[in-house]
């Protein structure tokens, strides 16, 4: 397994594939390329199908008996259900344009994993049992027929894609693997067959509002951790609103960045942010839960987990939403939100308190990206920057799938950091924006006992950042998405490890000047600024 | 492996032999040309169209474009209009650039793995053949039709003349004749070779290949080889059309091999992956708008979501709340 591979090992990989015919090979299910099972009490909770203790190394799935009519059913279903299943189901020519478009083939080489191929395992089942010609013919016309172990294989590929949708840019009919995998997850599910770090993430976002499962005052409490590092580093007191009626605005992150490192340091970002401003808004323990775990589920259960963001909105009757930085989240937000718990009527079309910008891209939806809020702020100079304090940073940038390819997130975040950082480096061209690669561990398969399947899937990122590392000497990777901040460490660590991860509203806190704010030696880490040891923190400030 | 080549490979051989036996045989003449015609087209509408009714009768229930650009934001920011529309007008654009010149094929990439690095270089290869090949396909189809239509439409005639105007050789070989001929060519070589290709590729992706450049082998034979009576086709052609077929004398054999192969495409086409002629108009993630927070989408099968309610959580976590300093709804 990966602790025993080195980078070197890890490198040798092999992207032919072999000439034989893939449903030939048998998929052998490894070590450090799965995820655990579902435990049956997270399945319970929400009240999906056939919870039960099984191992995917295991023969038995604990499968039930007429698992292949329901499998079957499902399928026919949710082609009724989903004009773009059907159509991904029938036109692909095979070209092979998006072969070698996805991170987890290029950083393992196993065939299966090209998207086209991927696809194809679900194809040759609809082929199979769904077509006249694929009835009579078979393998022929590229059809087979649904076993068990056709089961198997289809479940342990649904988890080696993150849905980044890279693949879907280069195709010619726009196919979309992720719309592949969504609705193959969801037929997996329909068994029990979910994954753990998926699962209970699910369940405990269902009830405690997090996915972490953050009690009510758990979560105030750790914000509360964040406001004393920020009264320490910054000299800033700061009592954060929670569940408060009549706020404006309400805030709502992923709450990986209320628990780990270095998630944190964003979240001490924000709240300095909203402090400076002077910001009417609250946090919600309710709806504490930015990202949607539901979403690698299935899509009843992510419209499940979504719905309680507007129920909250209403409830504690704000005008409109602040979304915090996150990846997943702002697919969900942006392109379904809307459509599973709206139109939220009870809402005010968003506009900034400070500048008085209407935001009309979220007129609908009523909910901004906290880096659409920060870029107008910093171009209608509401915020007095020093990125001097950032000078001990060599910062690059890393879009995110899915505010890149499903929202379309480019400039704002670049034009943030372009005014807090004084070093900025990109990384080559045909990995950044639209064309960026997964951080390798999204979709809900950032699990530990996953890690040789991480890594190797964050390999074309990784290799980028090498290159700028090396080139310009970038030690920090800035990204908006709280998968990211909590993979990429891991990912760094292994391929490039000086480099370190930050938020981007970690590098606007730092280089955010408060008013009030004590002599600032160090920056939101703790971590000592050269040159700015007593007295030197206010010589150079840059207003915006 | 084997079976996926040679399998519509001697599909295309029996069709092959089978036309020249029937179409050296006369009474059998009016079968291999107008039945097989009229039976064609009517498989191909008629299949057509159920394809197409049986996509659209399924919902798009989310509004998924794949952006490809910077979305509709600030008002100082550069969108980017046509990669990421937000608008009908941008849409129709990027659906132009997508369907007549292959817009995503032309961002296509090659990624190798070289001393450690991966390298991510553009390469045009398969955009190129593509359009080479779906252009000389649209032409030659379209020249075509001055067999069928009485009088020549002028359209066709300056296709004709453009198509024809490096005058090489006697009769003049067609640009469109070459071009598809290396294009088909080229596909059918980089599916045979490439290892990554080859190993996805399928029957029914060599079937068209080889269909096609039979029709193609078989039309250029009867321009310069087996010369057919050009005026007995148009003949045939005109009664077709105006369905008072008759299948005059002295076609050559040539012909029927032709005219079978291409029965076979079109009433092959609405059963197999060629409707991505007609799918690629319908692809959700690429005819749709990014208005996604702009204008509500409406999704038909929606159904209310059963949640977690907040009367649920604060009943569930009061004591915590309380303890917490949190504000409550109710305090018992």
């Amino acid at each position: 397994m990966t602790k025993e591979l080195t980078p070197q090992e890890m490198l040798r990989i092999d992207l032919t594939p072999p000439n034989r015919d893939w449903m030939d090979i048998p998929t052998v299910i490894k070590p450090g390329i799965y995820c655990y099972p579902a435990k049956p009490e997270k399945v319970e909770i929400v009240g999906m199908p056939n919870p039960h203790v099984w191992s995917p190394l295991d023969d038995d799935w604990g499968l039930p008996d007429d698992w292949k009519e329901t499998f079957l059913n499902g399928m026919r279903e949710r082609l009724n259900k989903h004009r773009s299943f059907k159509i991904f189901m029938d036109i692909c020519v095979r070209c092979g344009a998006c072969a070698d478009k996805c991170h987890f083939f290029l950083g393992s080489g196993d065939p299966k994993n090209m998207p086209v191929a991927r696809a194809e395992l679900i194809r040759s089942i609809y082929r199979g049992e769904f077509t006249r010609a694929g009835r009579i013919l078979g393998r022929l016309a590229g059809g087979r027929k649904l076993t068990e172990d056709v089961l198997k294989e289809i479940w342990y590929y649904m988890f080696q894609c993150t849905e980044c949708r890279r693949c879907s840019l280069f195709c010619p009919y726009g196919i979309d693997t992720a719309e592949v995998t969504i609705i193959g997850r969801e037929l997996i599910n329909l068994f029990g067959l979910n994954i753990n770090w998926i699962q209970e993430p699910v369940a405990n976002c269902y009830e405690t509002g997090n996915h972490l499962g953050l009690l009510p005052h758990t979560f105030k409490q750790n914000v509360e951790f964040m406001c004393m590092d920020i009264e320490e580093f910054v000299g800033i007191n700061i009592e954060p609103p929670f569940n408060r009626k009549g706020a404006e605005i309400l805030f709502v992150t992923p709450s990986g960045d209320v628990f780990a490192e270095p998630g944190i340091y964003t979240l001490m970002g924000y709240l300095m942010l909203f402090e400076h401003l002077g910001l009417d808004y609250t946090w919600s323990t309710y709806a504490s839960e930015g990202g949607n775990f539901g979403f690698f589920t299935a899509l009843d259960m992510a419209q499940r987990l979504n719905a309680k963001i507007y129920a909250e909105a209403k409830r504690l009757g704000v005008k409109w939403i602040l979304g915090g930085e996150c990846g997943h989240m702002w697919r969900v937000v942006h392109q379904y939100m809307n459509t599973f718990n709206g139109p939220p009527d009870f809402l005010e079309e968003p506009v900034s308190p400070i500048t008085g910008t209407r935001f009309e891209n979220a007129s609908s939806a009523k909910m901004v990206h906290i880096s659409e809020f920060t870029a107008d702020l910093i171009k209608h100079g509401k915020l007095k920057l020093n990125p001097k304090r950032n000078d001990h940073l060599k910062v690059t940038y890393h879009d995110s799938c899915n505010p890149s390819r499903g929202m379309g997130l480019f400039e704002e975040p670049r034009y943030i950091i372009k005014n807090v950082c004084n070093n900025f480096y990109e990384m080559p061209e045909n990995t950044i924006r639209e064309q960026t690669f997964c951080c390798g561990s999204g979709a809900g398969l950032n699990a530990g006992e996953n890690m040789e399947l991480r890594l190797r899937g964050g390999l074309p990122r990784a290799n980028a950042v090498k290159y700028v590392h090396e080139r310009y000497g970038v030690n920090m990777l800035s990204c908006v998405c709280a998968i990211d901040r909590a993979v990429l460490p891991a990912s760094m660590e292994y391929w490039v490890p000086e480099v370190n991860v930050c938020g981007v509203s970690e590098l606007v806190g730092n280089a955010l000047v408060m008013e009030g704010e004590h002599e600032r030696p160090t920056d939101l880490r703790g971590e000592e600024i050269p040159g700015f040891a007593k007295a030197e923190s206010e010589e150079v400030t840059k207003d915006v | 492996m084997a079976a996926r080549i040679l399998f519509p490979l001697g599909v295309v051989f029996i069709i092959v032999a089978v036309a020249l036996v029937g179409g050296s045989i006369s009474f059998l003449q009016p079968l291999f040309s107008v039945v097989l015609l009229y039976v064609a087209f009517a498989v191909f509408f008629f299949g057509f169209m159920a394809r197409v009714v049986y996509w659209a009768k399924s919902p798009v229930p989310f509004r998924i474009p794949t952006t490809a650009g910077q979305e509709i934001s600030l008002p100082w920011i550069k969108w980017s209009k046509i990669d990421n529309p937000s608008t009908t007008g941008g849409v129709l654009l990027r659906m132009f650039f997508e369907i007549c010149l292959f817009r995503s094929l032309f961002r296509n990439l090659r990624s190798d793995l070289r001393s450690g690095w991966l390298i991510h270089s553009p390469t045009k290869w398969l955009w190129f053949l593509a359009l080479g090949f779906h252009y000389s396909f649209l032409v030659i189809a379209l020249r075509h039709l001055r067999l069928f239509v009485q009088p020549i439409p002028g359209f066709v005639e300056t296709l004709d003349a453009v198509d024809g105007m490096f005058q090489i050789g006697i009769p003049p070989i067609y640009l469109t004749d070459i071009i598809i001929l290396l294009a088909v060519s080229g596909l059918l070589i980089r599916r045979l070779c490439l290892p990554k290709v080859r190993f996805i590729s399928l029957a029914a992706d060599y079937f068209p290949l080889f269909l096609i450049l039979g029709i193609v082998i078989s039309g250029l034979l009867m321009r310069f080889v087996f010369r057919v009576d050009i005026t007995a086709v148009k003949a045939l052609a005109n009664g077709v059309v105006s369905f008072h077929p008759v299948v005059p004398k002295g076609i050559g054999a040539i012909f029927f091999v032709h005219l079978a192969l291409v029965c076979t495409l079109i009433a092959y086409f609405p059963f197999s992956k060629l409707m991505h002629m007609g799918g690629v108009f319908m692809t959700p993630t690429r005819n749709l708008a990014n208005t996604n927070r702009m204008a509500y989408h409406e999704n038909p099968w929606r159904k209310p979501p059963k949640f977690h309610s907040y009367e649920e959580y604060e009943d569930m976590y009061r004591d915590y709340m309380k303890e917490a300093g949190l504000p409550l709804e109710r305090e018992e």
